[in-house]
């Protein structure tokens, strides 16, 4: 693909001392045309506070429609756009193009298969979410307020509460690639979040779940997940803790 | 041919209305309930609030349902339906229980209840003084409520069809027969028979250059039921939230204010206290919006155009900020590089909310025209929704719980009307008007591109129809967005796959964002009077002989725009002036 410039009196900021020319690569696929993925490369000016997401809309709006991924929030709370960025799984909104430079690479997520240039098929990683049974379970009567909680029980799993389903973690985590039926990260990270819950009444089931041969027992503590979780959930110690209470729940 | 299916109830939309509605509707047993969702459920923007959701539990100071339901009717200027406010006050408080009884991680006080502070026109005894009102999971309220909702519904196991497109409402001899969508990741065209058809497909706010809204809230139904001939409610109602990020307008939640952070111009001055001297920084967001336009026009706007206001938290307790306002402190961080615990932020006011919308009644039954007349089989709730709840200016912390309160009244309304009635017969072909459209985008070989169009809409929007208007700015945007109307047709796209083509949908979305700005653009221009977050420089003030209704705005045949009227439901609380 040739490189090409924006059109003017657009989106595009004009060029000038706060703007930056940037070279981007991008991973295409479209499963219509293309025999197999390759790399597009595109030139623009852009400024250094952009988001990715800004410099993929550029492109996508004044370059080349076709150009496909998914978007929503724009701020980091979606979970919309994880994408591998210059060798890291990052959310393309909440990195901004100064902490990249001038040359840009973004693929798909690894581990799951590519639908269309950067949109990859979640359902395998929702599926693996779901085995883990993800809800919140009390059979007892409700009360007529609220079930008390102390501040401090409340903040045991405050962090996994933060997961915003992105895919961030697990699919930057080298047992899933080899192994796509590895539960992952991200569903041990929301077995966490109700097993740590003070309310919840299901964490046998929870743990019988994550006990099996695809399971909790996978993890090779690469911290991996860790370093690419957009929400700085501290993921390899919630996971260490959860194999903790499977053994002390056998023992 | 069209992929048939049929449910006895269809929710489109599955942010935190539209879970509430089919949690609500499967829970009869007598229906078959499917959500149909353009995104992922948890990527709707439910997701994004922050700050909480306002129900008069007393966890930290005494508080009672008359007096939310009287801050509700105060904040909205009085074209708040008064039982509608009452009826939400009351339900609200269970509503927000349940929530914690379906798991939801609310922050807690030392004695282990629900946590809560204070927010914007939020008040104790009528408006004596702020009262802490807002239940919060630190500032990721929306964030757990939509989790929350999502777990659920996999224990509930409803079914979903997630990235469908709704294109089309099915709507025959009156009454609503169910809906048209396009699957994003084939292109096919779906056509879903139902009994009852419930919207909670939320906002419109893309419609302007500076917003917290999602890409994708580009008010779609609000569009397509106006196409098929039916009003929306209130349009030109349009709140500007105080606190966006300059310039990129991602939301820092009033609950920063509501833990004591200060607005200042750039003498440093908390000009908040010329204008609301009893509860400053805390009055509704129209005003505080307003004195924050006035204080820039006036020269005293903070930076080297002096075009944006600073809010200030560096007086708060480090720690304070760091628990209670952590996502909203990253935001600075990452995209102004600005540390709020040491500096003031830029801020300036963003668009935020649609207190207009899809009208229905207090049982959330959509209705067709002025007199009430129902629309069989037609349900709609959440922010697309006008029931009306928030007037001419919603509060903080009240679409949450609209959305948990009225979802559910979907959902209950919805089920049993559809166990009670059998299916109307679904004509041959409801899905061509859909397609037509699609194929005419495809085959168009126009220079324009959506992008473009888009961006001039955002532009002047902003410029002529945001928080300030008069006759004059919106006569020009009539103009334009006729103008912008006849470009629209001329646009053409480069994708021409089935699969995941995300091209042609934002050319969709455009088609429906222009109808929307068109709602609003006409209801402003009718309304010649000042009221709530509709304020006409030309009409500054508030005129109830005139103007105590709600607008209904109806696309004719021909294409041109009628504006007529609703009564509102007056009760207890007279209007009287404004003033916190
Ligand atoms: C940044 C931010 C912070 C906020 N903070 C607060 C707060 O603290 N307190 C408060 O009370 N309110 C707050 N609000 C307002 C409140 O969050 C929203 O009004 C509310 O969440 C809207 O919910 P909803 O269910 O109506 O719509 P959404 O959550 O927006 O969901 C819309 C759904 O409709 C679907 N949809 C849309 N169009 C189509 C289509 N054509 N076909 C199929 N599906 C479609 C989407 O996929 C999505 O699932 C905030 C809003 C923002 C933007
Ligand atoms: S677009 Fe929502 S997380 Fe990036």
């Amino acid at each position: 693909m040739d490189a090409t410039t924006p059109a003017a009196g657009t989106s595009a900021p004009p060029p000038g001392l706060d703007t930056m020319n940037v070279t981007v690569k991008i991973k295409r696929y479209d499963p219509e045309k293309d025999a197999r993925a390759y790399w597009a490369e595109y030139r623009l000016d852009v400024r250094p506070t952009d988001r990715v997401l800004d410099v993929l809309n550029q492109i996508k709006w004044e370059m080349d429609g076709s150009l496909s991924y998914r978007r929503s929030c724009a701020h980091g709370v979606c979970g919309s756009d994880a994408m591998l960025i210059n060798g890291v799984n990052r959310l393309a909104c909440k990195l901004l193009v100064r902490d990249l430079g001038s040359s840009i690479a973004v693929e798909p997520i690894r581990g799951l298969e590519v639908v269309k240039d950067l949109i990859v098929d979640m359902e395998p990683f929702f599926d693996s979410y779901k085995s883990v049974l993800p809800y919140f379970v009390n059979d007892d009567p409700e009360p007529a307020r609220e079930r008390l909680q102390s501040p401090e029980d409340r903040e045991i799993f405050d962090e996994s509460t933060k997961c915003i389903l992105c895919a961030a973690c697990t699919t930057s985590c080298p047992v899933f690639w080899t192994n796509g039926n590895y539960v992952g990260p991200a569903a041990i990270v929301n077995a966490h979040r109700f097993i740590f819950d003070s309310r919840d009444q299901a964490t046998d089931e929870r743990l019988a779940a994550l006990n099996q041969p695809s399971g909790l027992w996978r993890c090779r503590t690469a911290y991996n997940c860790t370093e690419a979780c957009p929400r700085d959930i501290p993921i390899t110690k919630q996971i260490e803790e959860v194999k903790r209470a499977l053994l002390w729940r056998q023992a | 041919m069209p992929r048939a299916h049929k449910y006895d109830v269809i929710v489109v939309g599955a942010g935190g209305a539209g879970l509430m509605a089919a949690r609500y509707a499967a829970q009869n047993k007598d229906v078959k309930v499917a959500v149909i969702s353009k995104l992922y459920p948890t990527r709707s923007h439910t997701g994004a609030a922050q700050g909480g959701v306002g129900a008069a539990l007393g966890n930290v100071s005494e508080d009672h349902p008359e007096w939310h339901a009287f801050d509700t009717v105060k904040g909205g200027d009085y074209l708040t339906d008064q039982d509608v406010a009452e009826t939400f006050a009351h339900e609200v408080v269970d509503a927000v229980y349940e929530l914690e009884h379906m798991g939801l991680p609310f922050s807690r006080t030392p004695e282990g209840r629900i946590a809560q502070r204070k927010f914007g026109g939020h008040t104790r005894e009528f408006g004596k003084s702020a009262v802490e009102r807002a239940c919060y999971a630190a500032d990721r309220t929306g964030h757990m409520i939509l989790q929350t909702l999502y777990q659920q519904s996999i224990k509930d196991q409803v079914t979903f069809f997630n990235e469908f497109h709704v294109l089309d409402l099915v709507l025959e001899d009156g009454s609503a027969r169910g809906v048209v969508a396009y699957e994003l990741a084939t292109g096919e065209i779906h056509v879903f028979h139902a009994k009852a058809t419930i919207i909670a497909t939320g906002g419109n706010g893309r419609m302007f250059k500076v917003t917290s809204n999602a890409h994708a809230l580009t008010g779609d139904l609000m569009s397509i039921v106006y196409r098929r001939g039916l009003p929306i409610e209130d349009p030109e109602f349009y709140q500007f939230h105080p606190t966006g990020l300059y310039k990129i307008g991602v939301l820092l939640t009033e609950g920063a204010r509501g833990e004591g952070g200060i607005l200042r111009n750039k003498d440093g001055e908390r000009f908040m206290e010329r204008y609301a001297p009893s509860i400053k920084d805390l009055a509704p967001r129209d005003m505080v919006s307003r004195a924050m336009y006035l204080e820039i026009q006036e020269g005293r706007g903070v930076g080297p155009d002096g075009d944006y206001i600073h809010l200030d938290l560096t007086h708060i307790d480090a720690e304070i900020i760091e628990e209670r306002l952590p996502d909203i402190t990253e935001f600075a961080r990452i995209y102004l590089g600005v540390d709020p615990i040491k500096e003031p932020v830029p801020v300036q006011p963003t668009a935020h909310y649609a207190m207009g919308g899809i009208p229905t009644t207090i049982d959330t039954q959509v209705v067709a025209d002025g007199e009430g007349t129902v629309v069989p089989g037609l349900y709609a709730a959440g922010e697309v929704a006008c029931a009306s709840l928030h007037g001419a200016n919603r509060l903080g912390t009240n679409s949450l719980g609209d959305l948990i309160v009225f979802g559910r009244r979907a959902g209950i309304e919805a089920a049993k009307y559809a166990a009670r009635v059998d299916y109307e017969p679904m004509p041959a072909g409801v899905d061509e008007r859909a397609r037509e459209e699609l194929e005419r985008i495809r085959a168009a070989s126009g220079s324009e591109r959506a992008a473009h169009i888009r961006k001039e809409l955002q532009d002047t929007m902003m410029d002529n129809a945001s928080v300030f208007r008069t006759e004059a700015t919106l006569a020009k945007q009539v103009e334009i967005l006729a103008d912008l109307r006849e470009r629209y047709k001329q646009v053409s796209v480069e994708d021409d796959g089935q699969v995941f083509n995300t091209e042609l949908m934002e050319v969709v979305e455009l088609g429906f964002l222009l109808d929307n700005a068109e709602q609003l653009v006409y209801a402003a221009r009718n309304r010649t009077e000042s009221r709530g977050a509709h304020s006409r420089e030309d009409h500054q003030d508030r005129d109830d002989d005139r103007w105590l209704e709600h607008t209904m705005v109806y696309r004719n045949d021909d294409g041109s725009v009628r504006v007529g009227a609703k009564p509102v439901t007056l009760g207890k609380y007279e209007p009287k002036p404004r003033v916190y």
